[in-house]
């Protein structure tokens, strides 16, 4: 178990510096990404028409291999964690463009036409209307482009120990300890799962307002609980 | 007032919703618009907080074009109530109330307490405040678009078909509601629906448009009902006009017979004396004066009046209340021929036949008809 945890000194990182490299490498492209992808989506979704090329690029983008960007990066960025993130950011488009996009436009027509009558303009719309009703669906698409983003870490060691985890894979091979090698496996399986959960909590945090099955806000009897879809259709025939 | 002012509009796909349409919406009534679906009756009302731009013409409000304000400080005067209430689901009950008092910079205590006090307006439980739309039924939903809309106190109210997703009894609760909240109130609204009941019921005018956004007629209902200006008018009023357009005639000029009333201790001397008139059957009261049912004068004996074995007497009018409407149809349902009149406590005030109804309404038209001719 002990040589598990024990790591070659080539790494520079223990077992837990490891992972907050890993956790960087793999987060910080997909806040990247979000952000690149939040601007490029409101275009989608303003101008239909550049929903579909833009689909096809980032689609395009993402068939690259991460090779073949690194080959190409290394001129500009060099061996450096930099030159890992770039393409996992590129990459993440591929998710978030699509999830922001059906998001806004699943906001209801007549919800938009309500918030219009109101006198919010297009900004005050798109921030306190179209964004929140849209957040379940960006969250989603932020757990795959998450997950992903960490699986895709690991082939940073392919330029120089860049790779977080994967740099035990690695090493597993030089100096023939298997063990390394479970445990990248293993570690790296464990964090996507882990940051997967962290972000259906915050899903969970941040949208009180969706219907949850039977599981109701505050402490309720039994008999309150019970006649989900009846308790308000009796309270409107009470009156 | 709104004046519409020969407006039309085409849309860019070569649509025109709406053609040369002038109405003028008086002030502190509920006008509504009525028409078969996709006579233009959504594009005219989004025209007048403009929603939608119209391609001619002009619509001013009390006198000044409406494009001389800022578009949201236009939007802002006027609320706006739709089908399926169109609430943010993100929020809660009182925040989508609080939105447009928030947009004009209220603080946000007094913001709630303005929801809260519209809740109470729209007969919603304040206990609902801190819920999500989710947690509402359809019809407390739609309530909470009226209370939103009602709640920066705009002078205007714009409706479309606010009530036509919810089930019949709800959307009677939520018209009455509507009607009293006016009368306290006394917005400028402008309704849309296509339910010709719905548009009789509440409005003080009615534009009836027909396909392709041209107006068909303006009018007060009563004189929808009694003057349709041509065979679609006729047509989209439906078969029973003659019968819809009772309930604008008042039951106070019915004459009502008080003779073939008695009260359940009446003496037999009192029941014969009683008995003498055409009426087939008397009216036994109970002690408060409420009518108990009918009975024939012979199955009446002085003392002992078995309450069970009457004949009922259904459902009563209130007299100078309820409409001619309202007393027919009591007498149509009477298994006797006769409708009870009650007063507004619940008393037996008098008996009246069928036959003297349906004087009373050959009267109330050739009344109707000589006002008619010299109003022209
Ligand atoms: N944005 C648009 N572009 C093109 N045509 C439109 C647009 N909006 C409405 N129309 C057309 O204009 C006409 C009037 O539409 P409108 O929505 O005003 O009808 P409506 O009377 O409200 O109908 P309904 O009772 O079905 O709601 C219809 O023929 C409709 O197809
Ligand atoms: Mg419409």
């Amino acid at each position: 178990m002990n040589r598990f945890f024990d790591l070659p000194s080539d790494l520079q990182h223990d077992w837990l510096g490891l992972i907050g490299l890993h956790l960087r490498e793999a987060l910080l492209p997909v806040l990247a990404g979000l952000l690149l992808s939040l601007p490029i989506a409101q275009l989608c979704v303003r101008f239909r028409w550049l929903y579909a090329p833009v689909l096809g690029v980032t689609t395009i983008l993402y068939a690259i291999p991460s090779l073949a960007v690194f080959v190409v990066l290394i001129d500009y960025t060099g061996q450096t964690e930099l030159t890992v993130m770039i393409p996992l950011a590129v990459y993440s488009l591929v998710v978030l463009v699509p999830a922001i996009v059906d998001g806004v436009r699943s906001v209801p027509q007549e919800t938009l036409a309500a918030a219009t009558a109101m006198g919010l303009g297009p900004v005050r719309r798109y921030l306190q209307v179209q964004l929140p009703i849209a957040l379940p669906a960006i969250i989603a698409g932020l757990r795959v482009a998450a997950v992903s983003s960490i699986s895709l870490v690991s082939v940073g060691m392919l330029i120089g120990n860049q790779g977080a985890l994967g740099n035990l894979l690695n090493d597993a091979n030089i100096y023939h300890r298997p063990e390394l090698a479970w445990n990248s496996v293993l570690t790296t399986a464990g964090l996507a799962i882990l940051v997967d959960a962290a972000l259906v909590l915050l899903r969970l945090l941040l949208t009180p307002w969706m219907p949850r099955g039977t599981r109701r806000r505050g402490s309720r009897t039994a008999a309150e609980v019970r006649p989900e879809p009846a308790a308000p259709a009796a309270e409107e025939a009470a009156r | 007032m709104i004046r519409i002012d020969t407006v039309t509009k085409r849309y860019p796909d070569g649509t025109v919703a709406v053609d040369r349409l002038s109405l003028d919406i008086p002030d502190r009534s509920i006008t509504v618009l009525v028409g078969p679906s996709g006579c233009g009756k959504t594009t005219t009302l989004r025209m007048i907080n403009r929603m939608v731009e119209p391609s001619e013409g002009a619509i001013l409000l009390d006198g000044a074009d409406i494009r001389k304000q800022p578009v949201n400080t236009l939007r802002r005067s006027m609320g706006y109530v739709i089908q399926n209430a169109g609430l943010f689901q993100h929020r809660t009950i009182v925040d989508n109330i609080a939105t447009v008092p928030r947009l004009l910079g209220w603080s946000k205590q007094k913001s709630r307490a303005r929801a809260a006090e519209l809740m109470e307006r729209v007969g919603l439980d304040t206990a609902l405040a801190k819920r999500y739309p989710y947690q509402l039924s359809g019809g407390q939903q739609q309530r909470v678009g009226v209370a939103r809309a009602l709640a920066a106190d705009p002078p205007v109210l714009l409706m479309d078909e606010p009530f036509s997703a919810v089930d019949p009894v709800v959307r009677k609760g939520l018209q009455d509601e509507l009607l009293r909240i006016q009368d306290e109130l006394g917005k400028t609204i402008v309704f849309v629906t296509h339910d010709i009941d719905e548009a009789v019921k509440l409005g003080t005018m009615v534009a009836v448009l027909r396909t392709g956004g041209r107006l068909a007629q303006y009018a007060p209902p009563a004189e929808l009902l009694s003057a349709p200006a041509d065979a679609f008018v006729e047509d989209f009023l439906g078969a029973d006009r003659g019968i819809r357009r009772l309930s604008f005639f008042g039951s106070d000029a019915l004459e009502l017979r008080t003779e073939p009333i008695v009260a359940v201790d009446s003496t037999a001397e009192q029941i014969a004396a009683r008995a003498v008139t055409d009426a087939p059957c008397l009216l036994v009261t109970g002690l408060d004066g409420r009518p108990l049912g009918w009975s024939a004068p012979e199955d009446l004996t002085a003392g002992a009046v078995h309450t069970e074995r009457l004949i009922s007497c259904g459902r009563p009018f209130v007299h100078g209340e309820d409409s001619l409407r309202a007393a027919l149809d009591c007498a149509v349902l009477s298994p006797t021929g006769w409708a009870v009149a009650v007063d507004g406590a619940g008393r037996a005030v008098g008996v009246v036949s069928q036959q003297t109804i349906g004087e009373a309404i050959r009267g109330a038209h050739a009344e109707g008809r000589a006002e008619a001719k010299a109003g022209r």
